[in-house]
């Protein structure tokens, strides 16, 4: 046979076969069709099952313990006791561990997650772009016990040793450049009303001022947190760290993306204005790629509220909410990590409540995370319509 | 064919007659506590090694369910650290099973801290305030004026449950208490971090210091002869006293032979016999 009765289309590309069945058809090719198509129907939809599945489970074994303690104290209170007598259930302290842990695993996460990708799409040449963006992802296939391995016996020794000088460093490595471009603005923005012939050297005593008055405060911060004494090295901080380079491949990987899909008609456009690359990164494709990158950081975020080997042994599992509660250095506890940590012996005949509440939990959980999903399925959509695909 | 059937038939018989010997005879589920669970495995390879065709399997559900499987006669030896509650006797009477406690070895829990702590000893009530948090700082116990950290085992874990009994007296420790999931792990936060104070089973004192608890230094002569104040007896439970000479019998006394303290001695409990 030739090559041009193998393929599937004529040479004017029309397909040589129709693609549906023709009523004429044997009955057995359209049983067979119809077996083929419920089939796949089956597979595609068994994963929607599950998940519907796990939410009903989840749900039957979480309302026993509302109906045997009721709400008040699982959402309100933070005395936590599973095991005492009588058993105290007040969850507030994980509900707050798992905000504050995934807020700061943000700040690592988000910052960095999103200029690493802008970096990767627009600043950095394409060689280099296909070496590192593979690397980056390579983040994402580290099993999280090792992350949580590695917090527990190198991170958390250093923290306690170095946490206070280690901070410092960020403190001067991020607060830095941020201070120079405020100090920067600022005068911009001070010294316009000035007469034009005064402006420039209205702009650089106005940067001076600001740029002096920065540092000052910035060595001040540094000062402030190198005297910081971290007693313990597994806390809220070192999960955090962890969690945030946990959830950079993510963040990265997925704003990366929506920045590509802005296109390189829209950059082309912006330099044909006259636009330099910054004007055109800052003003033109992120804007363009905002919802794109909202739905990447969202993503991150789930990364870290569902994360439970890494703040399992970096937290600290400390049910309270510290005093005062931003202080990143107190150990914290976690939903999941409680759910974790207490499946082991919950007993489900003489211990009902303390069995039911850790299926509260898992449901509260998979209500936030829920919410996040449909935010974010919002963002990509929006960043859809947006770019008019 | 005729040759053929007659090799399985004679397949068969063999394949089937030493399982029937074993599903009913000699083998013997142990289930239960986690802490007596590396005993009971030892001792069930020991034996096994000893005795061809007998079968033992050990799972590690916890105490409490040691206890349930015994009642509910799904298992033949109940591994556990803590005596049975009564609300367990209860049940098992009313199922018709009799509980028969053996001690096969005595667990020491020590209270560590940091080599370079300088606080060698604390009593009891000392060790109670720090963990319910009215003892703040190592200054009050005679140590530098820095914070302590307060690191527990989790609820679920029967060491947990002793030291609540026995050092807590019921009360409820401090919420800024950090939890490890295990013995190692309280051993390594202890070992890394300087300030910290935990407690641990006698066989995870390694990097770690070991304080005199009421002036009294944990080890194998003070556990045992009950002078070291946080300390525990290890159980099996059976149904009843196993039949004499039964190959249960022989592995619930394992711990009284020479052997058996050897083993319990190596896996960092302490034999019940002072020998």
């Amino acid at each position: 046979m030739s090559q041009a009765e193998l393929s599937l289309t004529d040479p004017l590309g029309r397909p040589r076969q129709s693609l549906l069945l023709s009523k004429r058809a044997t009955r057995a090719k359209q049983v067979a069709s119809l077996a083929g198509r419920s089939v796949l129907f089956l597979i595609t939809s068994s994963s929607v099952l599950a998940v519907l599945f796990i939410f009903y489970y989840i749900a039957q074994d979480a309302l026993p313990f509302f109906r045997l303690r009721g709400a008040g104290e699982f959402f309100t209170s933070s005395e936590w006791y599973p095991s005492a007598e009588p058993a105290s259930f007040g969850s507030l302290s994980m509900f707050f561990g798992s905000g504050i842990v995934t807020l700061g695993a943000s700040l690592v996460a988000v910052p960095l997650g999103v200029a690493a990708a802008v970096c990767l799409s627009d600043v950095l040449p394409f060689g280099v772009r296909q070496l590192a963006k593979p690397v980056i992802e390579m983040l994402a296939a580290i099993p999280s016990v090792a992350y949580g391995f590695f917090a527990l016996v190198v991170f958390a020794p250093l923290l306690q040793e170095r946490g206070g000088a280690m901070l410092e460093v960020a403190a001067y490595v991020i607060g830095g450049p941020l201070a120079f471009l405020a100090a920067v603005v600022l005068a911009d923005l001070t010294s316009s009303r000035a007469p034009e012939k005064a402006r420039w050297a209205g702009r650089i005593v106005a940067f001076l001022l600001f740029g002096g008055a920065m540092a000052f405060g910035l060595v001040a911060l540094g000062g402030m947190l190198r005297g910081l004494p971290i007693d313990s090295g597994t806390n809220a901080l070192n999960a955090s760290i962890i969690l945030g380079i946990m959830a950079l491949p993510t963040v990265v990987s997925v704003s990366e993306d929506a920045l590509q899909a802005a296109g390189r008609d829209l950059r082309e456009g912006s330099y044909a204005l006259g636009a330099t690359r910054a004007e055109t990164i800052l003003r033109v494709v992120i804007p363009a790629s905002a919802s794109g990158i909202c739905a990447a950081v969202i993503l991150g975020v789930m990364r870290a509220v569902g994360e439970t080997m890494v703040v399992w042994m970096a937290s600290g599992n400390a049910a309270q909410i510290p005093s005062p509660w931003y202080d990143l250095t107190a150990p914290v506890r976690t939903l999941t990590a409680t759910i974790a940590g207490d499946m082991g012996e919950a007993d489900h005949v003489t211990g009902s409540a303390r069995y039911h509440v850790l299926f509260a939990m898992a449901l509260s959980l998979l209500a936030i995370s829920f919410v996040l999903n449909l935010a974010s399925e919002g963002a990509t959509r929006r960043a859809r319509r947006k770019l008019g695909h | 064919m005729r040759t053929l059937l007659a090799i399985a038939i004679g397949l068969g018989l063999l394949l089937s007659v030493p399982g029937a010997a074993l599903a009913d005879d000699v083998k013997i589920v142990m289930d239960g506590s986690t802490t007596v669970g590396p005993i009971a495995k030892a001792f069930a390879e020991y034996y096994m090694s000893r005795n061809k065709g007998v079968n033992i399997t050990v799972s590690e559900s916890g105490s409490g369910n040691g206890a349930k499987s015994l009642i509910n006669g799904t298992c033949h030896i109940a591994n556990m650290s803590r005596f049975m509650k009564e609300k367990e006797f209860t049940a098992a009477a009313s199922k018709g099973v009799m509980p028969v406690a053996h001690v096969v070895a005595m667990d020491g829990i020590a209270i560590v801290v940091h080599p370079s702590n300088p606080v060698q000893g604390l009593s009891v009530e000392q060790v109670r305030n720090i963990y319910l948090g009215k003892i703040t700082s190592w200054k009050d116990v005679g140590g530098p004026d820095r914070k302590i950290v307060v690191v527990s085992r989790d609820t679920n874990s029967g060491t947990y449950e002793t030291f609540e009994g026995l050092v807590m007296a019921k009360q409820r420790i401090v919420s800024s208490a950090e939890y490890v999931t295990s013995n190692e792990a309280a051993r390594k936060r202890v070992s890394s971090t300087p300030t910290a104070i935990a407690y641990a089973g006698l066989g995870f004192l390694r990097d770690v210091k070991a304080l005199k608890i009421n002036g009294v230094i944990p080890d194998r002569s003070t556990v045992a002869s009950g002078r070291y104040p946080v300390a525990r007896p290890l159980f099996m439970f059976t149904n009843g006293y196993p039949k004499l000479g039964s190959y249960t019998h022989a592995l619930i006394t394992l711990h009284l032979t020479k052997k058996g303290q050897e083993i319990v001695e190596a896996i960092g409990f302490v034999p019940v016999t002072s020998y």
